[in-house]
């Protein structure tokens, strides 16, 4: 953060360490991108069309543009707007000492929040590569979904007002929200910012209520973990959906439409969820450092630490993987029932068991890997560096 | 009997290598009281954390009767600090998202106390089981680390400036609190300070200067918490 240009706080850095929605951005941008710019490039053919099949081919093809852009470009962006504000909000609390200082010297809320524009390059990152990577697949794209010539040749145009919607005005949006929303959480008392973030994050009378008899520490510190952080559970929860629902969704695609949008699917799917899935328990270990330390400190072993911190997550993550396996099953019972409804050729489809059962198996392999990797950085978290601090 | 043998411990490499403790041996008996002083950076608080398994020494030993922790493997020092030792700190390490009979219980738990709660009352705590650390004062927070502690019913208590936070009537009441409960319950006491005042409570004194033992020495006369200057 530059304030008159003699303090730095908030750098490129910083704004580096939000890859979650660069590629969140990217993922959604490539697929919005594809669709919105084949959509009104053929548009333009709708005059062109004169029989029924292609003119019937024109509105399946347009349909589908139309919803994988909302429901895609809706969910991924929602969802980038809730980690931004997480980082946010994360930055904030890590910070919190040098921003109270600044507010203590007399810099306004709105002075502060002001630098956090560079949070915005996040997104203008993630959706300048996801534009351009659109425009290298497209020739691919635009010759699949025109695969069997029902429709005159399709020229690709760049259309700017889509460079303006998925580039420029996400940019410029998330700037926006970053410097609202920080100025938001920063409206706190400059002695809140000062105190010592371990001893006063909590709101008293937060956690009453999951008081449970006869429940070990470790239990109990299980159960803490998982409610004190909703919007990390709700990360876990994504990042296995995104697993679930793209990774089957790929499969079943290589029948339903080509193998290509699989291979495209299963690539975004594997990127979203384990760059979620890793924002969110890197998270949860860097928030619960110093409770790790000391309880290695007092004896408890790495074993019992990873259960405490990080096994409430694995009912998440599978209830993440069950909302995923619904949704893709209902996102393509929509799509062949009422898009394709008229079209002739396309296969029928019935919910994929197998695939369902080797996307669980997968998933299963890769989060015990995913676990077993940050229980040893659980391990190495230095006890006497903390004690130190 | 807690015995170290020919500690060296250095931070740092090459040029900026420093050598915190310097050939450091001695012998703690069972039960006794032991204070170390010393000025900031004598290196008294590396000699605590060597002699609590925290850290390991470039050389020498630390043996626990016959038992030397510098051969242990990290598991069997992790266990060896589940069955042995209690720690209390400056800055409490409380979990902020627990409240007081929780953060009790994260000791009681490793030595399976079910009886725990008696800690709580025993430093004074008992009507406030259920607040959480942002709700207490310091006193009262270190108050907690120190049930904390001894929920898990250490051999051996390990304190670091446990009143280097706290203000005078408060550091007198906590200091109070460990000597009944070391009465009570027997441990063994080794505490960093760099209150010289503090020392006239314990039974053996080493005063620590640049990485060496500058004295040891025994009180004769040992003062109650309320009885020494501050």
């Amino acid at each position: 953060m530059r304030l008159d240009g003699d303090y730095m706080l908030i750098g490129i850095k910083n704004a580096a360490k939000l890859t979650g929605i660069s590629v969140m951005s990217c993922c959604a941008v490539l697929v919005c991108t594809m669709f919105l710019n084949f959509y009104l490039d053929i548009q333009s053919l709708e005059r062109e069309l004169t029989s029924e099949l292609p003119l019937v081919f024109y509105h399946a093809l347009v349909s589908t543009a139309k919803v994988v852009c909302l429901v895609s470009g809706g969910s991924l962006l929602l969802t980038s707007m809730v980690m931004l504000m997480f980082y946010i909000k994360n930055y904030i609390d890590t910070h919190r000492k040098e921003l109270g200082i600044l507010k203590a010297l007399g810099y306004s809320n709105l002075k502060v929040a002001k630098n956090f524009w560079v949070f915005g390059l996040s997104a203008f990152i993630g959706t300048a590569i996801g534009f351009g990577g659109a425009f290298l697949l497209m020739p691919g794209f635009y010759a699949l979904q025109n695969e069997d010539k029902m429709l005159p040749e399709i020229a690709i145009h760049f259309h700017p007002t889509v460079f303006v919607y998925f580039v420029i005005l996400p940019t410029a949006g998330f700037s926006l929200l970053a410097i609202g929303y920080a100025w938001f959480k920063l409206r706190k008392p400059v002695l809140w910012l000062l105190k010592n973030e371990f001893q006063s994050s909590v709101r008293p009378g937060k956690y009453h209520k999951i008081h449970s008899a006869g429940c070990s520490f470790t239990e109990e510190l299980k159960r803490t973990t998982l409610r004190s952080r909703k919007v990390l559970t709700f990360f876990i929860i994504f990042a296995s959906f995104c697993f679930s629902s793209m990774m089957q969704m790929s499969f079943s695609m290589k029948d339903l439409s080509s193998e290509m949008m699989g291979a495209m699917m299963f690539v975004i799917g594997l990127a979203l969820a384990f760059t979620t899935l890793f924002l969110a328990i890197t998270t949860v270990i860097k928030g619960n450092t110093k409770t790790i330390a000391m309880m290695r400190v007092f004896g408890y072993s790495q074993k019992e630490c990873c259960r405490a911190i990080l096994d409430g997550y694995r009912s998440m993550a599978y209830i993440g993987f069950v909302i995923g396996t619904g949704y893709q099953y209902a996102l393509l019972r929509v799509m062949v029932d009422m898009v394709f409804r008229d079209m002739e050729g396309i296969p029928a489809y019935e919910f994929d068991f197998p695939a369902m059962l080797v996307s669980l198996v997968i998933f299963m392999i890769v989060y015990e890997i995913l676990m077993y990797v940050y229980s040893d950085k659980i391990k190495k978290i230095s006890m006497k560096e903390v004690m130190m601090e | 009997m807690i015995e170290l043998k020919n500690i060296i411990k250095s931070y740092g490499n090459g040029e900026n290598r420093f050598q915190v403790l310097q050939d450091i041996s001695l012998k703690i008996k069972d039960g006794d009281f032991m204070v170390i002083l010393g000025a900031s950076g004598s290196g008294k608080s590396t000699l605590l954390n060597v002699i609590s398994g925290l850290e390991r020494p470039d050389s020498g030993k630390v043996f626990y009767d016959e038992a030397d922790i510098t051969a242990f493997s990290d598991n069997k020092l992790t266990v060896f600090r589940k069955e042995n030792v209690g720690f209390i700190f400056q800055q409490y390490y409380l979990l902020p998202n627990m409240d007081v009979d929780r953060n009790v219980k994260m000791g009681a738990d490793l030595a399976d106390n079910k009886d725990y709660k008696a800690v709580i009352e025993a430093v004074g705590l008992g009507e406030k089981l259920h607040k959480y650390p942002g709700e207490l004062s310091g006193g009262e927070q270190q108050r907690v680390s120190v049930a904390r502690a001894l929920a898990k019913k250490p051999k051996v208590l390990f304190l670091d400036e446990p009143t280097g936070a706290l203000d005078e009537q408060t550091g007198r009441q906590v200091l109070d609190y460990i000597c009944r409960l070391k009465s009570k319950y027997g441990f063994t006491i080794v505490m960093v300070t760099h209150n010289l005042n503090i020392a006239e409570m314990a039974k053996t004194v080493i005063r620590m200067n640049s990485g060496k033992i500058e004295s040891i020495y025994q009180n004769e006369v040992r003062k109650t918490a309320y009885e020494i200057g501050w």
